[in-house]
């Protein structure tokens, strides 16, 4: 199996460098030496059996946590909070109920305080991008989970970030909308490559969005490997579950994680 | 198997009020209590005992010689103000405890005590301090309305969905726009339930605070018809209060479901 260390010559986009983590009062140890960079405009799939510490890398990542020690990079630049040019979609869609869905989709840009006809252009050309025309005025409880993501996706594109953190976006979803929304996310970064950190649990899902997969050691959690997925673009998922390419990658990886798994449903 | 015992037994109990609607009910109900009341006391007929027809009468005579809207008018002022000045403490507040745990701590201690104690118990300190004047009943109302307020909006801004906050952050909200776009419209519900008890509350203060204070207000009013056993007179006030109470209850509740219709919506399904 081929494995990459790293980016190569180009200089990542999202650089993590031996990041540990804590957490005192849980008493457990999250992250451990956890290295990882991403060249940009790169999907890099996140992949690892649940409570290896994928969603704290991910906060950290976005500078929500702080590490114990290591340090996260952005485009060369360490990250000490939570910065403008990265956003971050979220498994519960973290759509806030009392605003609607153009409200909703120009709040990052609000609390940027950019102008309002800037707004309302960036805002009406993300509705149109993501399939939401027809929604402005409708409030997220009235939308379906897939709809309802949509906006999310729509809320981070908005921002233009340089780097786009996905935790588990499609995590809640049932299984036809989630592929649905894995075509609509391919097709997205071909209009608008974005670096992308996408955590996932579905082996699937990791192989069909990512160019390469960092698989993750269960607590504390490390990047123990970092596969690449050599299946060209454009991807049709149909086509790629198909390849046996697809099916060496998903054996070797289900092979990894089946061990961690294990090991974690015995805690 | 289940399904078809819901489905046999859900029209069976509809069926006993099928012919009417629910509103319905609730009219000819409120309507058969009154005749009941009517017939009881036209029998009984005592000077001490009243029914609603010489009610009606008492009710358009203090309207028309503008006896009621006197009353009611000071009484109004008197509420307003103290609600006013208790939205205005309890909210920011409350907003104040439930994120500093310094001010939480410091306070606690005096919120409980004071929202355990009844009162009423206070209600002749007061007026020893402040007079019978309207600075009396306003401060009385205040505290019988500030509490729900304080505390709801505490509970409101607690339960703040922690997920997001977090959210906010990571678009890299400042913490003052935090409270505007996220824990006011998160608490509103809470806040605008807790000004809905708080106006209950503001009318039992009003009318114990008018009992002991001056000759004004609905509550006056109350005192001076049963002192001289003018029963028909002494529900007019009655009866406005009630409908001030449900009045006011009922618009904070439509209120509720216009600020937060989400929370409605998934109580439904």
């Amino acid at each position: 199996m081929r494995s990459a260390p790293a980016t190569g010559s180009v200089r990542p986009m999202v650089a993590v460098e031996a990041i540990t983590k804590s957490f005192r009062q849980a008493g457990t140890q999250a992250l451990q030496d956890c290295s990882l960079a991403i060249a940009p405009h790169e999907i890099c799939c996140v992949i690892g059996a649940s409570g290896c510490g994928k969603t704290t890398l991910l906060r950290i990542i976005d500078g929500l946590l702080r590490p114990d020690s290591g340090r996260v990079l952005i485009d060369g630049v360490e990250v000490n909070a939570p910065r403008p040019d990265v956003a971050m979609v979220f498994q519960h869609f973290g759509l806030f109920p009392w605003m609607t869905v153009y409200d909703n989709v120009a709040y990052g840009l609000r609390v940027q305080r950019r102008a309002d006809a800037e707004i309302d252009a960036v805002v009406r050309r993300h509705f149109e991008m993501v399939g939401l025309q027809g929604f402005e005025h409708v409030y997220p409880y009235q939308l379906s989970g897939g709809m309802q993501q949509r906006v999310g996706l729509a809320r981070a594109l908005a921002v233009d970030p340089k780097a786009l953190l996905m935790d588990e976006p499609f995590g809640s979803l049932d299984a036809q909308t989630r592929e649905l929304m894995q075509e609509e996310l391919l097709r997205l970064w071909r209009v608008q490559p974005k670096t992308m950190v996408f955590v996932t649990h579905s082996i699937d899902e990791a192989i069909i969005l990512g160019d390469r997969i960092a698989l993750m050691t269960l607590r504390p959690g490390r990047v123990k490997e970092v596969l690449v997925v050599d299946i060209p673009r454009p991807r049709d998922p149909e086509d790629v579950r198909g390849s046996p390419r697809y099916r060496e990658l998903r054996n070797h990886i289900w092979r990894e994680l089946r061990v961690e798994a294990a090991q974690g449903a015995r805690r | 198997m289940r399904q078809s015992v819901t489905a046999g037994t859900v029209p069976a109990a509809r069926r006993a009020g099928a012919s009417l609607s629910p509103s319905a009910v609730r009219w000819l109900s409120v309507l058969i209590g009154l005749v009941a009341w009517e017939i009881y006391g036209r029998i009984l007929h005592t000077p001490i005992f009243s029914y609603p027809s010489p009610i009606a009468r008492a009710f358009v005579d203090t309207v028309v010689r503008g006896e009621l809207w006197f009353f009611l008018k000071s009484s109004l002022v008197v509420l307003t103000l103290g609600l006013v000045l208790a939205i205005l403490v309890g909210i920011p507040l409350g907003v104040v405890m439930a994120r500093r745990a310094l001010v939480e701590h410091a306070m606690d201690p005096y919120v409980n005590a004071l929202y355990a104690t009844p009162l009423v118990a206070v209600i002749p300190l007061i007026v020893l301090w402040l007079g019978f004047e309207t600075k009396a009943k306003v401060v009385l109302v205040f505290l019988f309305c500030v509490f729900p307020i304080l505390i709801n909006t505490y509970q409101g801004v607690k339960s703040t969905d922690a997920r997001l906050i977090e959210v906010a952050r990571s678009f890299c909200s400042r913490e003052s726009a935090l409270w505007r776009d996220v824990i006011l419209p998160s608490s509103a519900p809470f806040i605008i339930a807790g000004i809905r008890l708080a106006i209950g509350r503001g009318l039992v203060g009003m009318v114990v605070a008018e009992f002991y204070t001056t000759i004004t207000g609905l509550g006056y009013m109350i005192v001076q018809y049963a002192n001289t056993f003018k029963t028909d007179r002494l529900f007019v006030p009655i009866v406005v209060l009630m409908a001030m109470g449900m009045g006011l209850t009922g618009l904070l509740r439509m209120l509720e479901r216009r600020v937060a219709p989400w929370l409605h919506v998934q109580k439904e399904e």
